[in-house]
């Protein structure tokens, strides 16, 4: 059975379901917790990654630099991963992630651009810390490109390529294609980053598992972005009963997830009305407190918003779309109060 | 006034085509480092000389040169300006190198034409920064200002995506001229969809309160002036106040000149160059008409 690495962001992809709001205290607790339970990689941030705090897609309590250095005080057996997508995180916010002791990098960009991530990795690597590209979106492309993506990022000097499902879009067989061509395409370890949009976060892990995966993420709870991340805690288990090694001890990854529960989740992630058509419309996950927030605000209904959004191909980080398309919507909306209006006027 | 291309992918074949059209400006050389690229192909059919070799060649001509277009990349440019300085040579800068004074036409044109080396800024904070001036320019409190630019893959060429770093800071660092404000951030999103996006442009400004009628007012007058030498310039959102935050967007459809009018974020840059270009042509004429008058009263 498969050595399977296990990489942990629940208080980097959970900051997405809290506005980015996770306290010093939260990020030590959790920390301590992970670090017990020896899960090997930890990874820690603003939902979007290093200098990604913005109005854009919301401002972060606290600094990436006091994120990591918090966590790192905490993970003295298991490493420090950081995580930053070019376009938000520039070379100083990577030397800030050097500085504060982050063992391992991911470096992420839509699945089609990996030439945007040539700077970073390169930078990294020259600074000899072991990188990982992530390929986010991963629904958005054929699965010869992914392969010629990941092979872009592996020349750069990626050891891993991650297929990030955002977007929680995927089913089990697109998952088997996307990690069975990179296994064979590239020679790179592959990773499944999964959402629960359609309940099938892991599912789709022990997949991509069975078709050569060796890096899985999980996070407590499925503390994550929109309908959630795989659930670490279910996944471990998955594994440990299908014979996987993962170094984990399970109890104290229970606890863990018990003590994210308390300290750190406001509510549960959970397939909702919303979160199901953001996944059928294949729109990234951290899109949801926004949309949920926006739709509101103009009066319109967030599932006209999510499938508005699809359909205009957004990827991550165009959140200021949705101002336009609620605007439209409320516009839409306005025009047949007023048509109603004058018919019935006219009637009368 | 006789000008030099330098740098033939999207940003340098779209600037030629609207140089061509200028009735101040006559390109004298198209300059690259491959005579088999589309942009070369390009110059080629227009009849415009063209070189595959780069800075060697517009160094060859720098006497007979007015101004040079350095459409390369931001470290390029760097190497570029030192050969071309000596031999003075301005230079209006289309990469993000920030090597001289920033320029946004509709905001310092006049006061920056001069300059031996003008920087165009980023097409982002070509398209975006008028309106964060506007921003500033009617309310007294703005904490912070950011800027948030979404191009169509197709139309980001190499160049760009390796300055990626240069193209935040640059436009930054604009952001913070323009608008006096001190916390400034830029994001840049590449967007693979099919048929491709349009460039657009997002100001967000975090102020305690908006003044939208104000603003809007503001911001149409400064749409105006904008559209004078970049057409596909309009907005999509208005300023509207949402969560704390003010935020309005931009599209900019381009002329369809090198690449479909998508591609507004070439247009934004090179229209900009252009207007300043054309500045400095009618400036110098106004002064040459003058010392003739001079010579002929003398």
């Amino acid at each position: 059975m498969a050595e399977i690495l296990i990489s942990d962001p629940t208080l980097r992809d959970g900051n997405h379901a809290v506005k980015h709001q996770l306290s010093a205290q939260q990020i030590r607790s959790y920390a301590a917790a992970a670090n017990a339970a020896r899960i090997p990689v930890v990874e820690v941030g603003h939902g979007n990654g290093l200098g990604a705090s913005s109005l854009q897609v919301g401002q972060a309590l606290l600094s990436d630099r006091e994120m990591l250095r918090i966590a790192r005080e905490q993970l003295t057996d298991v490493k420090l991963q950081a995580f930053g997508i070019p376009g938000f995180a520039k070379l100083p916010d990577l030397d800030g992630a050097l500085e504060e002791g982050a063992d391992l990098f991911r470096v992420g960009t839509h699945c089609t651009e990996a030439d945007l991530t040539e700077r970073h990795i390169t930078y990294l690597r020259g600074h000899s810390k072991p990188v990982h590209g992530v390929l986010m979106m991963c629904h958005m492309t054929t699965v010869g490109d992914l392969v010629e993506q990941a092979r872009k990022m592996e020349a750069y000097g990626a050891s891993g390529a991650i297929v990030m499902d955002s977007a929680g879009a995927l089913l089990i067989d697109d998952v088997r294609r996307r990690v069975s061509a990179l296994v064979e395409g590239t020679g790179m370890a592959v990773g499944y980053h999964g959402h629960e949009n359609v309940s099938l976060g892991v599912a789709n892990s022990i997949a991509a598992v069975e078709e050569g995966a060796t890096i899985l993420d999980g996070t407590a709870r499925g503390f994550g972005a929109g309908a959630g991340n795989t659930q670490l805690e279910v996944l471990v288990a998955v594994l440990q009963r299908l014979g996987h090694e993962t170094g984990i001890d399970l109890y104290r990854l229970l606890e863990a997830a018990d003590l994210a529960e308390r300290e750190l989740v406001q509510t549960i992630p959970t397939t909702d009305s919303v979160t199901i058509v953001s996944g059928l419309a294949g729109v990234f996950s951290g899109y949801s407190r926004p949309v949920r927030r926006i739709a509101q605000e103009f009066g319109v209904d967030p599932r006209d918003v999510f499938f508005a959004l699809g359909k205009r191909e957004v990827i991550a980080g165009q959140e200021d779309v949705i101002l336009e398309v609620a605007a439209e919507l409320r516009e839409h909306l306005e025009v047949q109060v007023d048509i109603q209006v004058e018919i019935r006027e006219g009637v009368a | 006034m006789r000008v030099a291309i330098i740098g033939t992918g999207n940003i340098g074949t779209d600037l030629l085509l609207k140089v061509q059209r200028s009735p101040w400006l006559e390109c004298a050389l198209f300059s690259g480092r491959n005579l088999a690229s589309a942009g070369m192909r390009t110059a080629r059919d227009l009849g415009v000389p063209v070189s595959d070799r780069s800075i060697d060649a517009v160094v060859e001509l720098a006497d007979e040169l007015d101004l040079v277009f350095d459409a390369t990349s931001a470290l390029d440019a760097r190497r570029h300006w030192e050969l071309l300085e000596p031999r003075g040579v301005p230079v209006v800068d289309l990469t993000p190198a920030k090597l001289g004074e920033l320029c946004i036409p509709a905001l310092n044109l006049a006061e920056a034409a001069q300059e031996p080396n003008l920087c165009m800024v980023t097409c982002g904070g070509q398209a975006a920064v008028p309106l964060a001036a506007c921003v500033a320019a009617t309310h007294a409190h703005v904490e912070y200002v950011e800027i948030v630019s979404t191009s169509a893959s197709r139309s980001v060429g190499p160049a760009t995506r390796i300055n990626i770093d240069e193209y935040l800071a640059t436009t930054e660092a604009a952001v913070r001229k323009f608008t006096g404000v001190a916390r400034a951030k830029t994001i840049l999103i590449v967007n693979p969809s099919n048929p491709p996006i349009t460039m657009q442009n997002t100001v967000f400004a975090k102020t305690e309160e908006a003044d939208l009628e104000t603003l809007t007012a503001a911001v149409e007058q400064m749409v105006a002036r904008v559209q004078r030498y970049v057409p596909g310039y309009h907005l999509v959102v208005p300023p509207l106040y949402e969560g704390g935050r003010i935020a309005m967007t931009v599209q900019i459809r381009g002329a369809g000149d090198y690449l479909p009018a998508y591609a507004g974020n070439l247009d934004i840059i090179t229209c900009a160059a252009v207007a300043a270009a054309e500045e400095r042509a009618r400036a110098n004429w106004q002064d040459d008409s003058e010392d003739e008058a001079v010579a002929a009263t003398g």
